[in-house]
């Protein structure tokens, strides 16, 4: 579902970034530990197709993500992989119906209300699809999150640091649904992450 | 943002306002033009002159005898095309009440509407501003007051004036006019020693010593009231028909009633319209002629309406570049704001990069900010103007007897949504390509 070969990323002459080659099978959930500055958001940033490689492949499904360009990577990128960020940011003038709504659309597709609706429901925040995203609570901003990189049916969900800044229970929570959601749809999920809390909770690990 | 929008709607609100004023003014201005080449009255300010006897707005310049315009009066004259004498002074209830010959009306092309022209003392044929603010019918009567302004104590008591006719809406000055013979303003100043029509000479009678009285005490408010040097030279008006050399061609189907008024050398008029025959050197002197060998004045209203223009135009080009500054600022306004809201947005922008928006899509995203703020500046700016204009022709019509809308939209107003567009696209094109180049890494990085 997702290989890389002899990925290497620069972001100046000096220093260049090699990663180690890594095969993700559909539907396997990973875990990519790192301390701070080992170029693990780098890393995601690379297979989410947010940079670009300087050397080395990448292949997601059987598409080569280093040979689209611009605007085609960035369709590719709205239909095939959903993100979840540390901090879950959003539109902040759109309520989270309509945040997720804009997920479809820019994605190329056609928003669907029920969809929408059902993942909300799934991860319990149903009753948030009018409001702002800013009267929302930090976990269940984390989840409007979540449902955003799924709304799209992405094969792929890449997880940046999801749990960090939660507490222990809610950390515990968000880990799980996304377990849980990436299952229900047979999404492939990697979680890039330097919190301990998450080590024993994935059998297939990756350290940087 | 609000700011923005504020400054863009009233740099575009003065800008139109301008347009619409200007563009009134001219058609005014053109429509009151009337063909008229010449006119001659009084000595004084030449505008003084064109803007009273024209376009009613000023106040006259005095009178001059008739006898010293009577070969313009002539019919035979083959330079002359048509003249037509004015005098003016009297008012009811702050519309001017003009007497003329019937010629007037061929001047301005003006037609009857209902009723018919005057053709005897005493008969008004109302203009349709004029008819339809004082609320005038055919056979209304009303009394004159003295000078241009609306005031109870000078009123021309005794002398009823009656409504024979309406004209129809021409959007000249003439629309606001009360017409009447020459005569029967001298009738009305002359306390009725002239003979009057027998519809009113009853009433005449009753109030004439009263009003005896009070034109006296009005004549001493007022020195330089004409009437007093004509009285003594009263007689009947000859109210057949009567062969005259000076008959006008144009008053064959009113001379049952009113002779020319050149049967009368020693009246007075306040100006006379002249139209000529084509220009010829002889048609070319006559201005200078006048002006420099008798104690009157000609006026070319081509010249003096120039000049009335370039003198308006100082002002209405400091208001149009104070109106383009304050576009101007109102762009950079907007850029300054699209500029400092994308510091705010970069996250949103990387986010929505990252949900699949290419470079181009927020590109375009701002700019279409930018035209969507220009063209709600816009709107808005049309609101007050046109807004503005209709409050303001209230007062306008009460200053200049002239009407003003706001409801006429002007081409100038396309090309001013085109400008605003323009702007609107220039503000927002820099920001949009710092959001086409955000660099969707680093932002989501550093989050």
């Amino acid at each position: 579902m997702l290989q890389t070969k002899q990925l290497q990323f620069s972001y100046n002459r000096n220093q260049v970034m090699n990663f180690p080659d890594i095969s993700l099978q559909k539907a396997e959930h990973w875990l990519l530990l790192g301390q701070s500055g080992s170029g693990k958001t780098t890393l995601l940033h690379l297979l989410g197709g947010l940079l670009s490689p300087t050397n080395g492949s990448i292949v997601i499904g059987d598409t080569e993500v280093g040979q689209l360009r611009s605007a085609a990577l960035d369709r590719f990128r709205g239909k095939n992989i959903g993100i979840v960020f540390q901090k879950s940011h959003f539109v902040r003038a759109l309520t989270i119906g309509e945040n997720l709504a804009l997920a479809q659309q820019l994605a190329g597709l056609k928003p669907n209300r029920e969809r929408i609706l059902e993942l909300l429901e799934r991860l319990n925040i149903a009753d948030k699809y009018r409001l702002k995203p800013d009267r929302l609570s930090t976990g269940e901003q984390q989840r409007a999150a979540i449902a955003r990189a799924l709304v799209n049916h992405a094969p792929i969900i890449l997880a940046d640091e999801p749990t960090s800044a939660l507490d222990d229970h809610n950390a515990q929570e968000v880990i799980n649904l996304l377990e849980e959601q990436a299952r229900a749809q047979g999404s492939t999920l990697l979680v890039v992450t330097h919190d301990k809390r998450l080590k024993d909770r994935f059998p297939n690990q990756i350290e940087l | 943002m609000l700011l923005s929008l504020v400054l863009f709607a009233l740099g575009v609100g003065l800008i139109s306002f301008l347009f619409l004023v200007n563009r009134q003014i001219n058609e005014k201005f053109e429509k009151n033009l009337a063909g008229i080449d010449l006119v001659i009255g009084a000595k004084g300010s030449p505008l003084q002159l064109i803007l009273s006897s024209m376009y009613h707005i000023d106040a006259p310049t005095g009178n001059i005898p008739i006898k010293d315009v009577m070969p313009y009066l002539n019919p035979k004259n083959p330079f002359i095309k048509m003249a037509v004498p004015l005098s003016l002074g009297d008012s009811y209830r702050g519309y001017r009440i003009v007497g003329t010959s019937a010629n007037l009306l061929e001047l301005y092309q003006a037609k009857v509407n209902k009723g018919r022209s005057f053709t005897r003392l005493m008969e008004v044929l109302a203009g349709a501003g004029a008819a339809q603010e004082l609320g005038l019918k055919i056979g209304s009567t009303f009394q004159s007051s003295h000078g241009l302004i609306e005031d109870e104590n000078l009123v021309h008591g005794g002398h009823d004036f009656k409504v024979v006719g309406i004209l129809k809406p021409t959007g000249a000055a003439i629309d606001q006019l009360l017409l009447t013979a020459a005569q029967s303003i001298w009738e009305v100043h002359e306390h009725g020693g002239m003979g009057v029509a027998p519809a009113i000479e009853e009433e005449e009678e009753d109030h004439h010593e009263a009003e005896h009285q009070k034109e006296d005490s009005t004549e001493l408010a007022d020195p330089d009231h004409d009437h007093a040097e004509t009285t003594q030279q009263v007689g009947p008006v000859a109210l057949t028909n009567q062969e005259n050399d000076y008959a006008s061609e144009d008053h064959s189907h009113d001379d049952d009633h009113l002779e020319s008024i050149t049967t009368y050398p020693d009246k007075e008029i306040t100006s006379l319209l002249l139209q000529f025959n084509g220009r010829s050197i002889t048609t070319l002197n006559l201005q200078r002629m006048i002006n420099q060998n008798t104690s009157m004045q000609a006026a070319t209203p081509a010249i003096e309406i120039t000049r009335l223009y370039s003198l308006m135009g100082v002002g209405q080009d400091a208001l149009r570049w104070l109106a383009f500054i304050i576009m101007g600022v109102s762009g950079l306004s907007i850029f300054i704001s699209l500029f400092s809201s994308l510091r705010d947005r970069r996250y949103e922008l990387a986010l929505m990069r990252t949900m699949g928006a290419s470079p181009g899509k927020l590109f375009s995203m701002i700019v279409l900010e930018g035209l969507l703020l220009s063209v709600l500046g816009y709107l808005l700016g049309l609101l007050i103007s046109h807004g503005g204009m209709e409050l303001l022709a209230g007062e306008m019509k009460a200053a200049y007897r002239y009407t003003f809308t706001g409801r006429i939209f002007l081409v100038e107003e396309l090309y001013l949504l085109i400008g605003a567009l323009a702007v609107g696209f220039i503000a927002a094109v820099i920001p949009a390509i710092q959001a086409r180049n955000t660099d969707i890494s680093r932002t989501l990085a550093e989050g």
